[in-house]
C-alpha cells in the first residue's frame, strides 16, 4: 500500500494529528509525507524525523498562504503523477477543503473524521462517527486515490527520531488563484480542544453562584454572564494548571458565557482527552456523545441526579465554585507548580 | 444580487439515534432544518439586506434543498425566516448519494437558476457531518470557495470574508460569484416572523427532478458498509465526599494522579 500523508501546518506550526496520520500510514506500508508552503524545509525535515520514507515538497511563494484552490490543484497534480492508493490528512479546517476539492478533481471522494481504519489489500474500511457521535458507520471509498482525514488523538503519535534523514523531493506548485489572502488576526489560542490531553469544561451551572456580587449597573442577564465569567476563570485556572484546554456545553455557549469555539458536543467539537472534568454540566445527549472518546470523565455538579454522573468515573456532588479552586490548589501542590 | 442558501433536513439534535437492522432510527424525533444551515439562511439574509440599497435591483435569497417530500418543511422554515423563494430537488434516485453527488446536483440546480452571485452553506450537517459539500460544490462550479466565514462583506463585485480557523481569523477576498460556508459567529439566526409564517403556510414549493436538471443520478463513491452502535461506556462511578472542599479536592487529586489520568 502506497500512502501520501499531507502535513498540515500554519506558518510552520504543524497540526499534531499530521504526525498521527504519518504513524498510521507507516503501519500500512510506504508513507510519503507531503508538505506545501513557502520556506518549509524545517517542516519537511521534521516529517522525516517522524518516520516519513520520503517527503514531497511544493515550496513556492504563491503557496505561502493556504488557499483551497492552489493547494488542491497542487495536490491533484502530485496525486496524478505519483498514484498513491491512499492520501491521509489530519482533520483540520484547511484539509477538509483541500481534500474535498482535490477528490472532485480526481473523480474520488473523501472520508472524514476517521477513528478506525482496517486495511484490505490496497483498500481501507474506515470507521467514523455520525449524528454527533451517537452512531458509528464503516465506509469505503471506490475512487482512486482514497482520501481519508483522521480525527486528532484517535491514532498513536509516532516517536520523533532526531537527526533521521531521507530524500526530500521538490514537486511543482500550481499557483492559479481565485482568492487573495488579505491578512490574519491570530488569536492567543491555548491548547486546542481537539489536541488536548485534559479538558476542563463548564456548563449552565457556572453562573449559579448567588453569593458573588456583580458590579452595580448590570441587568439580570448581564449579571448572570458576569457570574459565569467568574466561574470560567476558576475553570481556566484548573485547565492551565493541568496543561489542558477549556471547554463548554452548548447551554453555556448559547447563554453567551463563552465563545462557540469552546463548545464540546453538538458537532461543536468531538473531543478525545485522557481526562475530561465536567463542571456544572448536566449532560445533555449531544454533550455525552461529544465526550464519548474521553478516557476518563470526572463530574462536579450540585445535582446528584444529573445524567453526567452516569458516564463519570469520579463524581463530586457539590458547588463547583468551592471544589474547582480547591482542586487547582491541590494539583498545584502535588504537581509541584 | 442573487443569493442561494443551501439547506438540508436532519433529525433534531435531541434525538436518540440508533442503528436498527442496518438503518438509522431516530424514533419519533422531529425532522428539522439542519441547525448550521439556519446560520446559512441568516448570513444570506444579512447580505440581501446589506446589498439591496446599493444596487439598482433588489437582492433576493432562494433556499435550495435536496431531499424527500418531507424536506419541504425545512424550506418552509427558511421562508418563515424571510427568504424570497425555495426549490426542492427531489428524486428517488438521490436516496443514496454521497457529498460529491450532492455537490453535482446542487451545482446543476444553481446553473439552472442562473445569474447566481453567491451560494451560502452551513459549515456541516448534523447527520453525516463531513462538511465537504460546500467546497465540492465550489469546485464543480469552478467558483471561489470561502469557507468557515464568521463575517461577510460585499463591495462591488467582490466579497471579503473572515475565515475562522484553528489559529484565529484569516481574511480572504474573491470575485463573485463565490461559494461561502458560514460558522456561528455570523450571528444568531432570526426567529420566523408572523408574516413569514403566514407566507410559508401558503407557499407552494417548486420541486425539480433530475430530468428537470438534465443530469443522471450520480453514483456514490463513498459508500456505507455497516452501521454500528457505539460501545456503551462502562463506568462505575465513585462519589468523592468529605468534610470540606479542600478534603474532597485532596482525595480527588490523589485518585487522578494514582490512575495516571494526567
Amino acid at each position: 500500500m502506497k500512502t501520501l500523508v499531507y502535513i498540515d501546518h500554519f506558518k510552520g506550526d504543524v497540526q499534531p494529528a499530521s504526525w498521527e496520520a504519518l504513524g498510521l500510514a507507516k503501519s500500512f506500508g510506504s508513507a510519503i509525507a507531503v508538505v506545501f508552503g513557502s520556506g518549509v524545509d524545517t517542516v519537511a525535515k521534521t516529517a522525516l524525523e517522524y518516520g516519513a520514507d520520503e517527503v514531497f515538497v511544493a515550496d513556492d511563494p504563491a503557496l505561502l498562504d493556504f488557499r483551497a484552490e492552489t493547494y488542491a490543484a497542487t495536490l491533484t497534480a502530485l496525486a496524478s503523477s505519483s498514484t498513491p492508493n491512499l492520501i491521509l490528512f489530519p482533520t483540520t479546517t484547511r484539509t477538509r477543503e483541500l481534500a474535498a476539492m482535490s477528490a472532485v478533481d480526481l473523480g474520488s471522494n473523501v472520508i472524514t473524521d476517521a477513528i478506525g481504519i482496517e486495511v484490505n489489500g490496497d483498500s481501507v474500511v474506515v470507521t467514523r462517527p455520525i449524528y454527533e457521535g451517537k452512531l458509528f458507520e464503516k465506509v469505503t471509498c471506490s475512487g482512486a486515490p482514497q482520501f481519508v482525514t483522521i480525527r486528532g488523538r484517535a491514532f498513536p503519535k509516532p516517536e520523533q527520531q532526531a537527526g533521521r534523514s531521507g530524500a526530500i523531493t521538490k514537486v511543482e506548485a500550481k499557483t492559479d488563484a481565485l482568492t487573495t489572502v488579505e491578512g490574519y488576526s491570530v488569536a492567543e489560542v491555548g491548547v486546542s480542544l481537539s489536541d488536548a490531553g485534559v479538558i476542563v469544561s463548564g456548563g449552565r451551572g457556572v453562573s449559579n453562584n448567588p453569593s458573588l456580587q456583580p458590579p452595580p449597573g448590570l441587568d439580570d442577564k448581564q449579571a448572570e454572564i458576569w457570574r459565569a465569567q467568574q466561574g470560567f476563570t476558576f475553570i481556566g485556572e484548573l485547565a492551565s494548571t493541568l496543561g489542558g484546554a477549556v471547554g463548554a456545553s452548548r447551554a453555556a455557549v448559547d447563554a453567551g458565557y463563552i465563545p462557540y469555539s469552546n463548545q464540546v458536543g453538538q458537532t461543536g467539537k468531538v473531543v478525545a482527552p485522557d481526562l475530561y472534568i465536567a463542571c456544572g454540566i448536566s449532560g445533555a445527549i449531544q454533550h455525552l456523545a461529544g465526550i464519548r472518546s474521553a478516557k476518563m470523565v470526572v463530574a462536579i455538579n450540585k445535582d446528584a441526579d444529573a445524567p453526567i454522573f452516569k458516564v463519570a468515573r469520579y463524581g463530586v456532588v457539590g458547588d463547583l465554585f468551592q471544589i474547582v479552586p480547591a482542586l487547582t490548589e491541590a494539583f498545584k501542590r502535588k504537581l509541584g507548580k | 444580487m442573487k443569493i442561494i442558501a443551501c439547506i438540508k433536513q436532519v433529525p433534531d439534535s435531541e434525538a436518540k439515534v440508533r442503528a436498527d437492522n442496518g438503518a438509522v432510527n431516530w424514533g419519533d424525533a422531529p425532522l428539522v432544518i439542519n441547525p448550521f444551515d439556519e446560520y446559512a439562511v441568516e448570513g444570506a439574509l444579512q447580505q440581501k439586506e446589506a446589498t439591496s440599497g446599493a444596487s439598482s435591483s433588489l437582492s433576493t435569497v432562494t433556499a435550495l434543498c435536496i431531499g424527500p417530500e418531507s424536506a419541504k418543511e425545512a424550506l418552509k422554515h427558511a421562508l418563515a425566516m424571510g427568504v424570497d423563494d425555495t426549490i426542492l430537488v427531489s428524486d428517488p434516485a438521490l436516496n443514496n448519494i454521497d457529498t460529491v453527488g450532492a455537490a453535482r446536483v446542487l451545482a446543476a440546480a444553481i446553473q439552472k437558476i442562473g445569474g447566481v452571485d453567491m451560494v451560502v452553506f452551513g459549515r456541516q450537517t448534523l447527520d453525516s457531518g463531513s462538511g465537504l459539500t460546500p467546497a465540492q460544490t465550489a469546485r464543480v462550479l469552478g467558483w471561489s470557495m470561502l469557507g468557515l466565514a464568521g463575517q461577510i462583506k460585499v463591495e462591488e463585485r467582490s466579497v471579503t470574508v473572515d475565515r475562522v480557523i484553528e489559529e484565529g481569523r484569516q481574511s480572504v477576498k474573491a470575485k463573485l460569484p463565490a461559494v461561502i460556508s458560514v460558522v456561528q459567529s455570523i450571528g444568531e439566526p432570526r426567529y420566523p416572523s408572523f408574516m413569514g409564517i403566514r407566507k410559508a403556510s401558503k407557499a407552494t414549493i417548486p420541486v425539480w427532478s433530475l430530468s428537470d436538471l438534465g443530469i443522471s443520478a450520480p453514483e456514490a463513491i463513498v459508500k456505507r458498509a455497516e452501521l454500528v452502535n457505539p460501545p456503551a461506556r462502562e463506568s462505575t462511578i465513585e462519589i468523592i465526599g468529605g468534610e470540606s472542599p479542600a478534603e474532597i479536592a485532596e482525595k480527588l487529586a490523589d485518585k487522578l494522579i494514582a490512575e495516571k489520568a494526567l
